[in-house]
């Protein structure tokens, strides 16, 4: 048995976590989730608004992380459409633009009274990371002259009043590295006392748990805080509970508890291998 | 002087960015700055395009191991600047008919669409899956419990991954008396990321900052000049 699980070939350890991401996604397994502090911190600063408060949206991550962050990002969208919150999107990473055009999708499809430009509007991508957040604080124009379909700002309903990002009532980060939630709360959030919440990568989150809750007023750290802030719409809004599309986080919960239950038991298993190697006077 | 002019530009524009942060009348002078910034980090993208495709090259023309994977790299390089500049497939925007190029760059169909569909998704996405294999194999062959703070390490991560889960709430139901359900995984989790993990954090980011504070003024006075590179 020692010997067997000593030179176990890693290929083993590699279907047994395909197993365990595999079985739950085609069993469909999706637990309850008990909504945390932080969960609930999101929530209420996008709840809390007033209707029709303006919100600016920003996707900085790209198709790598989408698995960990499209859910929430989702999440953000169906939440500030059902307040009937104005939604400024941007990105800061050039294929974050992509990301943004699936939340417009999603407006578009499953809200179709709100109108583009007069409820939501997308910038596109910028080079130049936090200049650019530096930039639209102070002018946006001055970055962004045109929306992504080539309209001028003053043009559009949403926008024409618009000076700079400080007219922004919250600032919704969801970020997987640099420039990202780090940039808008060192740039935006804290000189200019923007109210700011982030969905982050479970890397990301702990680096940003010292921000709350003067900095940024909650963080929602990957697809476990993804679900518990999908469970806290869903309490709220009858609609969003019974759309399939809006339980995605929820339904990746089911293959997060199998494989972290996976790695607990090879975490074990590999330290009983090696106390009992120590103790023969191997290790 | 090719170093005195690029030495020249820091200086000054570090000040100036400075300056436009505590004297309200220089907060033109900041703006002006980051416009000059945002110019120059697109040429750098231009430079970086330059560079990567020099390193790829001159590996080709050497011959070195893995030349072939470079080969592929500027052909990809090449073969989607192409496509995206010629913006294949794409409609002129409606605002402006006349104009052959006006539309959007990742409109649906379109070749730039088509690359980023069906080879950036898939591409980045499986990347980025490949770590829960490698984190497996890592965890089974490398996570040991050779001493105090490793075991510690260990048992923190064991509550954090469970606590993570419905497990976190599932391994308690039912048993555990009220007074002691902080010692549920999910309200351990939170305390372990709302007390140690912060407090840590919060030093190493207060560290961080004094050096980055220390090097900057370093740069501003010219005292540091590594940027600059060697001549």
């Amino acid at each position: 048995m020692y010997n067997t699980l000593k030179n176990l070939d890693r290929r083993w350890v590699f279907l047994s976590m395909f197993l365990a991401v595999s079985i739950p996604i085609l069993a469909k397994t999706v637990f309850p989730e008990v909504v945390s502090k932080q969960a609930k911190l999101v929530f209420d600063a996008i709840e809390d608004l007033p209707d029709g408060s303006n919100i600016l949206l920003s996707y900085d991550f790209d198709p790598a992380s989408q698995g960990e962050l499209l859910p929430m990002a989702q999440a953000f969208t169906r939440h500030c459409s059902a307040k009937g919150h104005k939604q400024y999107y941007m990105a800061l990473w050039p294929l974050g633009s992509p990301m943004v055009d699936l939340s417009v999708e999603t407006i578009e499809s499953e809200y179709p009274d709100m109108v583009y430009g007069e409820d939501f509007v997308k910038f596109d991508y910028k080079a130049g990371g936090e200049a650019v957040i530096r930039m639209i604080t102070q002018d946006l124009r001055g970055m962004f002259p045109l929306d992504s379909k080539g309209v001028s700002l003053d043009k559009i309903p949403m926008t024409k009043n618009i000076k700079n990002i400080q007219d922004m009532d919250l600032i919704v980060n969801v970020s997987a590295g640099d420039p990202g939630t780090k940039q808008w709360v060192q740039f935006a959030a804290t000189p200019f006392g923007i109210t700011t919440v982030s969905g982050c990568t479970g890397v990301q989150a702990p680096q940003m748990y010292p921000y709350i809750p003067e900095q940024l007023a909650g963080v929602l750290g990957a697809i476990k805080a993804a679900a518990e802030y999908e469970a806290a719409i869903d309490a709220v809004y009858p609609d969003i509970n019974d759309n399939p599309k809006a339980q995605e986080a929820k339904r990746r919960m089911g293959p997060q508890l199998v494989a972290h239950s996976l790695m607990i038991g090879l975490i074990i298993l590999g330290n009983w291998i090696f106390y009992v190697g120590r103790k023969r006077g191997e290790a | 002087m090719k170093r005195f002019v690029p030495l020249v530009i820091a200086i000054v524009a570090g000040f100036v960015l400075l300056i436009a942060n505590f004297i309200p009348y220089a907060e033109g002078w900041g703006l002006t700055a980051q416009e000059w910034f945002n110019i120059l980090a697109v040429g750098a993208m231009v430079l970086g395009g330059g560079n990567l495709i020099k390193l790829q090259l001159m590996k080709i023309s050497s011959k070195k191991a893995g030349w072939g994977y470079a080969a592929v790299t500027v052909v990809c390089f090449f073969a989607a600047i192409f496509i995206g500049m010629g913006k294949f497939g794409v409609h002129p925007n409606e605002l402006y008919p006349n104009y052959a190029w006006s539309g959007y760059y990742l409109e649906e169909g379109s070749g730039m669409w088509w690359i980023y569909q069906h080879m950036i998704v898939p591409l980045t996405s499986t990347m980025f899956a490949m770590l829960a294999f490698y984190v497996a194999t890592a965890a089974f062959r490398a996570f040991r419990a050779k001493n105090t703070e490793a075991t510690l390490l260990l048992v923190t991560a064991g509550i954090v991954l469970l606590g993570r889960t419905y497990a976190g709430v599932w391994l308690f139901e039912g048993w555990l008396p009220d007074w002691l359900l902080w010692l549920r995984f999910d309200n351990l989790t939170v305390w372990i990321m709302d007390v140690p993990n912060t407090a840590g954090t919060r030093a190493i980011t207060i560290g961080i900052a004094l050096g980055v504070v220390a090097t900057s003024l370093r740069i501003l006075l010219g005292v540091d000049r590594s940027y600059l590179g060697q001549d």
